[in-house]
């Protein structure tokens, strides 16, 4: 079977199975004896994703568990769909789901766009030793450990930090902003773009380096301006490098990382901030119930899965473009 | 060129809204900067921007951080963590990159797929979790490096790397007698050292930086990275602050509070900061989009 899905050796169809298998099992014999040294440069790394990827998605199948620590893996009873009837039957799914999506919608729609103008922008700028103090300083903070942005938005937003001193400034009251929940979408997103912006824009920055400078000397010979050029030239230059990772992102818009998430919210904010990830390891890890949170994350899996298939398919039809 | 007139126009805006953005992205580390170096007792009572240090000029706080027993042990672990898990992690991923760069293999196609699913779908934390427990690894030094050494990303971008060096360079080498073994690490590395130098920073800081694996799966202290006595600090109870810097006898002296937090986050970031600017023209090399196709 394997030989059939195999695209090089559709002439071999009309052979039988068993000439099919014989020469097959010879390719396979050659092509060891010629590589085995390369297979054994590769094998640490296809066991760890064995061991540490692969491991979990059989793992997951504890989401059809009545899962506890002493009967393990092997001896837990199986229970169906119930973990999944109970996440979706308690008052928590609309929440997390919606959270999830509302934040990376936010986030997508800002966190994805401004790198791009601020690739663009930059692109524009002549002077080349700033440009390089620009890139510099707003790659920084990619490179700051979450614990420390956590911490430094915390001091910032308390209440006798610098942003309730904007507030005073403008005639309002000082409060602490992350215990108000219909702020913390905001931050949230505020903050990975001042973490982000800097660091995602080297993608783009990269392709509108490889973009073709004849085409921007023709256009001026055509008399198009800055603004025009920027429209027909650079725009169609990095649009597939734009789809591509615009795939990626919707891909994974159930995704939403929870190491910042759980750093922040309170529980005050889990009405806006509790997202499907932070939820499932506070439930899992916190509560230590296994199978519900396992069902909770493996729910978020699929969603997630099916999202890239999705938003691929959509864009191999529309743009040509695809991740595979 | 000519620039019209709307066109210079822009271009003092653009420069001014770039000024404008590095103020942003630079402000929060400056005000830490200078807090950390600020009068302990004026930081609780003066608000505001901070663009100098207030107060006198103190390293009390940077004395504190480092008389301290627990941020020394944290050091120890994070400096152990990043140097095996970084170098663990690129002998095998420059091994693996090599060989799915090659184009003879015929399992190579099926391993990349193997590989590149698991950007696409994941089992969870619970079971990674279970897992690691069910391993014996929980409270062990390896829970931290075993899972995480290979990156999928850094991994592809390794591949791309060294799928662009010539194949004639290889084929003269294998002619001279020299194993494959011996050609990663004496052809390819040094033609692709740009990006090897990149992969390894990537590796490097994202080891220096982590916590939740840590917060997780070690309960003995003596074991935490530095990012978890950092999180204590910041974002726990003064309290717990309070205790943890009892031994250097600031627990009768809450006022301390503030000033430990931003000499810590100093003393802890400011190592990471001091690297990256070096490799920073490299980086474009280490993101390159083509490379997650296929």
């Amino acid at each position: 079977m394997v030989l059939l899905n195999n695209k090089s050796n559709k002439y071999q169809l009309q052979a039988t199975s068993a000439q099919l298998s014989e020469s097959w099992f010879k390719k396979i014999s050659i092509d060891w004896k010629k590589y085995w040294p390369l297979y054994m440069m590769v094998l640490p790394a296809v066991l760890f994703y064995l061991v540490w990827l692969y491991g979990p998605m059989w793992g997951s199948l504890i989401a059809f568990q009545d899962f506890s620590i002493r009967h393990g893996f092997l001896g837990s009873p199986f229970v169906g769909l119930e973990n999944f009837i109970k996440f979706f039957e308690s008052p928590f799914a609309f929440r997390v789901v919606r959270n999830t999506v509302m934040i990376n919608f936010w986030n997508l729609v800002f966190g994805f766009t401004l790198p791009i103008i601020f690739a663009l922008l930059l692109n524009e700028i002549r002077n080349r030793y700033f440009k390089r103090v620009v890139q510099t300083i707003t790659y920084m903070p990619y490179f700051i450990a979450v614990i420390v942005v956590a911490g430094l938005l915390v001091n910032f937003t308390s209440s006798d930090g610098i942003f309730a001193d904007i507030t005073v400034f403008f005639g309002g009251a000082p409060t602490n902003l992350l215990a108000r929940p219909e702020l913390f979408r905001t931050i949230f997103v505020g903050s990975e773009i001042w973490q982000f912006m800097g660091w995602n824009s080297i993608i783009f920055l990269a392709a509108l380096a490889a973009v073709n400078t004849e085409l921007y000397e023709a256009a001026i010979i055509d008399g198009a301006s800055k603004l025009k050029q920027i429209y027909h030239v650079t725009i169609p230059g990095i649009m597939p490098t734009i789809i591509i990772l615009l795939i990626l992102q919707v891909g994974s818009i159930m995704n939403l990382g929870f190491e910042k998430i759980i750093l922040l919210y309170n529980p005050l904010t889990f009405e806006t901030g509790d997202v499907i990830s932070s939820f499932v390891f506070r439930r899992g890890i916190e509560n230590a119930e296994f199978g519900f949170s396992a069902a909770v994350g493996l729910f978020n899996s699929a969603v997630n899965f099916a999202m890239v298939i999705i938003a691929n398919r959509i864009s191999a039809v529309l743009t040509e473009t695809s991740l595979w | 060129m000519r620039q019209t007139s709307g066109e210079k126009v822009f271009s003092v805006f653009n420069y001014f809204l770039m000024f404008i953005l590095c103020v942003v992205m630079l402000y929060p580390i400056w005000h830490v900067a200078m807090s950390s170096v600020s009068d302990p007792v004026r930081l609780f009572t003066e608000r505001g921007i901070r663009l100098l240090p207030i107060g006198d000029l103190t390293l009390k706080g940077y004395e504190l951080v480092f008389q301290n027993p627990n941020v020394a042990i944290g050091f120890m672990n994070t400096a152990f963590y990043v140097g095996v898990r970084t170098i663990l992690s690129m002998v095998i991923t420059v091994m693996a990159a090599y060989v799915l760069s090659r184009k003879g293999p015929y399992w190579n196609g099926a391993i990349s797929k193997f590989i590149i699913f698991t950007m696409y779908f994941q089992g969870g934390i619970i079971p990674f979790f279970l897992m690691v427990r069910a391993m014996g690894l929980m409270n062990n030094r390896w829970a931290i490096i075993l899972p995480v050494l290979v990156s999928t990303w850094n991994l592809i971008i390794m591949r791309t790397a060294f799928a662009g060096i010539p194949e004639s360079l290889i084929e003269s080498a294998k002619i001279d007698g020299a194993s494959d073994f011996r050609i990663v690490w004496t052809i390819v590395v040094p033609v692709a050292q740009a990006t090897v130098a990149v992969i390894a920073l990537f590796y490097a800081v994202t080891m220096w930086n982590t916590w939740f694996n840590p917060a997780i799966f070690l309960t003995d202290r003596a074991l935490w990275p530095i990012q978890l006595i950092l999180r204590e600090i910041l974002l726990e109870h003064a309290a717990v602050t309070a205790a943890q810097f009892g031994a250097a006898g600031v627990t009768e002296q809450p006022m301390f509070h503030l000033l430990l937090q931003y000499s810590t986050i100093m003393v802890v970031t400011v190592p990471i900061l001091l690297i990256y600017p070096f490799l920073q023209k490299y980086f474009i090399s280490g993101v390159m989009i083509g490379s997650i196709k296929g």
